[in-house]
């Protein structure tokens, strides 16, 4: 199975090393091309430099025989437009866009685009955490 | 009217001061501090300050009156398609019209719907194409929505369609050869128009037929 990850910082390289752990050929890109550091010296999997919206880049991280696509770039609209592009234009049957602004989540995620949004993950576990905390009652001065 | 202009560069700021000037209803949404400042202090409560692709901005900005026109002329490619995206889904704005700022995105604009677009760079290459006619075929007039073209071809001295009446050529189906110009003069292209050399001749056809067009038309 094949997975591209495109926008390889904090969580694009994570999500690239986990799925590759987990057997995918994985194929991670980013403009920066010092983005190939995060991954490490250990990294076997491939790596492409260049920007999401280039569908020439694309191509060469191989997206027309992938079978699913992370779209984690620091830019929401960026990420909104080309898993769009990845999904409408080369059929990626699992793309996953990663996408900051839980307005702007919930609407694509209405319109039938998988979403993970983790701003509303954290406000969500924040909250949660809160209402589960055992607050002592304040002593009385 | 109500136009909501999304991007306060050169291109929003003027846009908004000639709509005003016509007498129409505009809120320009700038992202940046330093130019909203300025703008400000030319157009007053029309400028709203902050960033278009935030759907609680555009909803300050107005977009569930909704406009009749969204124009999303930001400096970011992105920044426009999702706007327009927002208008048409989210709001129902009926008409959306989209700053191409990277001609090599236009294809992107073009697969998710986003249209009618403008791109200057394809505009300026339009108007060299057609003082440079070596270009072969020159793009005159596209209404993606209508799926049709017009396009200009100039004839060059030895294409095999020279010499041959109109009626003779196998033309791509579903285009048609409008009019013929010849020494400054123009004409209706009929039937039985002889192709000459020089002749510069308007066609309309589908988008994507122009190969087979050039082939008849340019093939020597």
């Amino acid at each position: 199975m094949k997975v591209i990850v495109i926008g390889c910082g904090r969580v694009g390289s994570s999500i690239a090393h986990e799925l590759r752990s987990e057997g995918w050929d994985v194929v991670a890109v980013d403009d920066k091309e010092e983005a190939l550091g995060r991954l490490g010296e250990s990294w076997d999997g491939g790596f492409v430099v260049g920007h999401g919206m280039d569908t020439s880049v694309l191509r060469r991280a191989g997206v027309e025989d992938a079978d699913a696509v992370v779209v984690s770039t620091d830019g929401d609209n960026t990420n909104i437009v080309v898993g769009q592009v990845v999904q409408k234009r080369f059929g990626v049957g699992c793309v996953v866009v990663r996408l900051l602004d839980p307005a702007r989540a919930a609407f694509y995620e209405s319109q039938g685009m998988r979403v993970v949004c983790p701003t509303s993950t954290a406000i969500g576990g924040l909250a949660e955490t809160v209402r589960t905390c055992t607050v002592p009652a304040k002593a009385a001065t | 009217m109500y136009v909501l202009i999304a991007g306060g560069g050169k291109i929003g700021a003027n846009l908004a001061r000639s709509l005003l000037r016509v007498g129409h209803e505009v809120t320009l949404v700038e992202q940046r501090r330093d130019r909203y400042e300025r703008l400000e202090d030319e157009f007053e409560h029309v400028v709203v300050q902050g960033d278009a692709t935030e759907i609680f901005v555009l909803e300050r900005a107005g977009i569930q009156r909704p406009p009749s026109i969204v124009v999303a002329a930001t400096g970011d490619d992105e920044d426009n398609i999702v706007i327009c995206q927002l208008a048409r889904e989210k709001y129902g704005v009926e008409k959306v019209i989209a700053r191409v700022n990277d001609p090599r995105n236009q294809a992107h604009f073009d697969l998710l719907g986003v249209s009618p677009t403008v791109c200057a760079t394809s505009s300026i290459m339009a108007l060299i194409e057609h003082e440079v006619p070596e270009h072969g075929l020159v793009h005159l007039l596209e209404l993606p929505k209508e799926n049709v073209e017009i396009v200009e071809v100039q004839i060059s001295p030895d294409a095999t369609c020279t010499g041959q009446a109109i009626e003779r050529l196998s033309l791509p189906e579903g285009s048609r050869l409008i009019s013929v110009k010849r020494n400054g003069q123009f004409e209706i292209a009929e039937g039985s128009t002889v192709l000459r050399p020089g002749d510069q001749v308007l066609a309309i056809l589908q988008p994507g037929k122009e190969d087979e067009l050039r082939k008849v038309l340019l093939e020597r």
